[in-house]
């Protein structure tokens, strides 16, 4: 399959980018709003073609447990799913995390907490960069803002994951899911050969293959000395994915007196707001983080120091907000603009919000 | 005559199973799982599958199972090794993946994880230690736990009123489709020793002709949780639970 230009969702759009990545297996349980990647996979049969699995799941705990074996078994795997079912996921995640699986886990968040709605929310932001499950862990968080992205994302999360052997995360809100735009899909490439898995991961549970010694794939160690180094050794891989893979995008900074800091798709309404206010005389740019975690800190940080203060766009009650507050350490006045229970707001609000804060800029 | 002029290869009658290793088991003495660890690594080498074998460990007494098989093992989650098995199965297919799981993983929490993957039909061997009881955690009640039997949870023993009815699993599995044979076993004599190895045989080799989900449910002993010695332990379970777990298949397609 060559480089094509389509029109799709961006669930969608996941499904395909999956195949042409060269995926070996997808394990999902419907839930809305992100049934269509399953449904795409099954509709798409990439079992015919490049083999892929695709497995619908009896629930959202065995899907990410058939990520966990599969992935325990050297091969490349991914699994998607909505906040309530992200949460199911949690136990399988931080095995993933604790047995230093490579896997790419997609989150289409919608409104919560509890069964909340249906409708786009960011109010996962919390649970997919401090951990999640249980333990000391952290998963590469990428946050897709066009359907391009969530293709594109498919690939550099699950070579990340497999660079650093840590799950990532496609953390996207349900309006870069459902929304339809053109979307550049990427060459196909073949799956990795069998000989080419043992080479790149040969700690995998895949059969000894005439192998001296066994592979065992575990996240258990009861000596407490032992325990404490392998968390020392998942630190510093968290230290290092800080030092290389730091992404984000900025708009209009250079001569920036305010600045709008939003992810996912608001970062887009948000620069829509900004446009509007540059042809009033407000010189506000937009820092849109693009890994949530590793977070972009010492960018905001400098932004900081330059600034007169900062508006942070989610769709939730404050989370983001904490990690730009951290990041700017008082310097300057943080604020917060949220919408919740799947209701985004639109630039004239986002605008109206930043004019009652910073009642000077005018 | 000393001991040197006794051992000699064609004095031998029993021998360490070559995939089964030499480490420390952290059994107790007279638990099950040692005698039912010896045959499946046996069977793995008469059967040629010390390459293609992949395991998946429980949480419970047999998590350390990965120590003392020498094949390559996947250690799941506490009742999520069906699906942790129907994954690598369904992307290595010409693996061989069996489960090793006690009550409380397979008949308790991974209920879900069992019936789902056993009713795909996975081509996969699962390995079911029944005794009745959560050794690792100190003898609380299981859901195979008699009524009448006395754990840590159940101390005035286990009242149908409040804990409900031990669960013949074996049984609900073999109602399934994508289950191609479902045996319930024993290892506590030496009859029943090879009888379970030849049922645990015909279970690796469905799983290598790709037949469905073969079920091997082991009628064990936890001389530790029940708080009887091994010999008693190999009466009691011969006294109350064979009769509610009958030995013998209940499917064999």
């Amino acid at each position: 399959m060559q480089e094509e230009v389509k029109l799709m969702k961006g669930n969608e759009a996941i499904a395909h980018a999956a195949i042409r990545y060269g995926m070996d297996g997808y394990f999902g349980y419907p839930i809305t709003p992100q049934s269509e990647v399953l449904e795409t996979l099954e509709e798409l049969m990439p079992w015919e073609t490049t083999g892929m699995v695709v497995l619908q799941a009896e629930s959202e705990l065995a899907a990410i447990n058939m990520v966990y074996g599969g992935a325990s078994a050297g091969k490349a795997v991914m699994t998607s799913s909505s906040s309530p079912g992200v949460s199911l996921k949690q136990e399988g995640i931080s095995y993933i995390a604790a047995a230093e699986l490579p896997a790419l886990i997609i989150n289409v968040m919608r409104g919560g907490p509890g069964l909340g709605t249906i409708q786009p929310s960011q109010a996962d932001y919390f649970q997919a960069t401090k951990g999640g499950g249980h333990g000391d862990y952290h998963l590469i968080v990428l946050s897709p803002a066009s359907v391009q992205e969530m293709a594109d994302f498919v690939g550099l999360g699950m070579d990340l994951a497999f660079k650093y052997r840590t799950p990532a995360m496609i953390l996207a809100d349900g309006v870069v899911g459902q929304m339809m735009e053109k979307v550049v899909l990427p060459p196909a490439r073949p799956r990795r050969t069998d000989e080419e898995i043992a080479r790149q991961c040969p700690w995998a549970a895949c059969g000894k293959n005439g192998r001296k010694h066994r592979n065992v794939v575990t996240s258990l160690e009861l000596e407490s000395p032992k325990m404490e180094e392998n968390n020392r050794r998942f630190q510093r891989t968290y230290e290092l994915i800080k030092q290389n893979e730091i992404r984000f995008e900025e708009y209009y900074t250079e001569d920036a007196e305010y600045l709008m800091v939003a992810f996912g798709s608001v970062a887009r309404i948000c620069l829509k707001a900004i446009e509007e206010a540059r042809e009033q005389g407000l010189k506000i740019g937009l820092l849109r983080p693009i890994t949530l975690w590793p977070f972009p800190t010492a960018e905001l940080q400098r932004l900081g120091a330059k600034v007169k203060g900062m508006l942070v766009v989610e769709l939730n009650a404050g989370q983001m907000i904490e990690d730009v507050r951290l990041a700017v350490e008082g310097a300057v006045p943080v604020h917060h603009f949220g919408r919740m229970g799947g209701i985004v707001p639109n630039p004239g609000e986002i605008l109206d919000a930043f004019n009652n804060y910073f009642t000077e800029a005018k | 005559m000393n001991t040197q002029d006794i051992i000699k290869p064609e004095n031998k009658v029993y021998a360490r199973p070559r995939l089964l290793t030499e480490n420390i088991t952290h059994y107790c003495p007279g638990c099950s799982h040692g005698v039912v660890h010896r045959i499946v690594a046996e069977l793995l080498d008469e059967m040629g599958l010390e390459d293609k074998a992949i395991g998946v460990a429980p949480v419970g007494c047999a998590v350390f199972a990965y120590n003392y098989i020498d094949v390559d093992w996947v250690e799941a989650a506490h009742g999520r090794a069906p699906a942790v098995a129907t994954a690598i199965n369904r992307l290595w297919p010409d693996r061989v993946v069996f489960t090793y799981q006690g009550d409380g993983d397979l008949a308790a929490i991974g209920t879900a994880e069992t019936i789902h993957a056993a009713n795909r039909g996975e081509n996969i061997v699962i390995i079911f230690i029944n005794n009745a009881i959560y050794g690792m955690t100190g003898g609380q009640m299981a859901p195979t736990t008699l009524l009448g039997q006395k754990t840590a949870t159940t101390p005035y023993g286990r009242r149908a009123d409040l804990n409900g009815f031990p669960i013949k699993m074996s049984d609900v599995l073999a109602m399934l489709d994508g289950t191609c044979y479902v045996t319930r076993q024993a290892v506590h004599t030496p009859a029943t020793v090879r009888k379970a190895k030849a049922a645990l045989k015909k279970a690796f080799e469905n799983a290598i002709a790709k037949k469905g989900t073969s079920v091997v449910e082991i009628v064990s002993t936890c001389n530790s949780g029940w708080k009887l010695s091994p010999a008693d332990s190999n009466a009691w379970m011969a006294e109350h639970m064979f009769e509610k777990y009958p030995l013998g298949d209940i499917k064999n397609v």
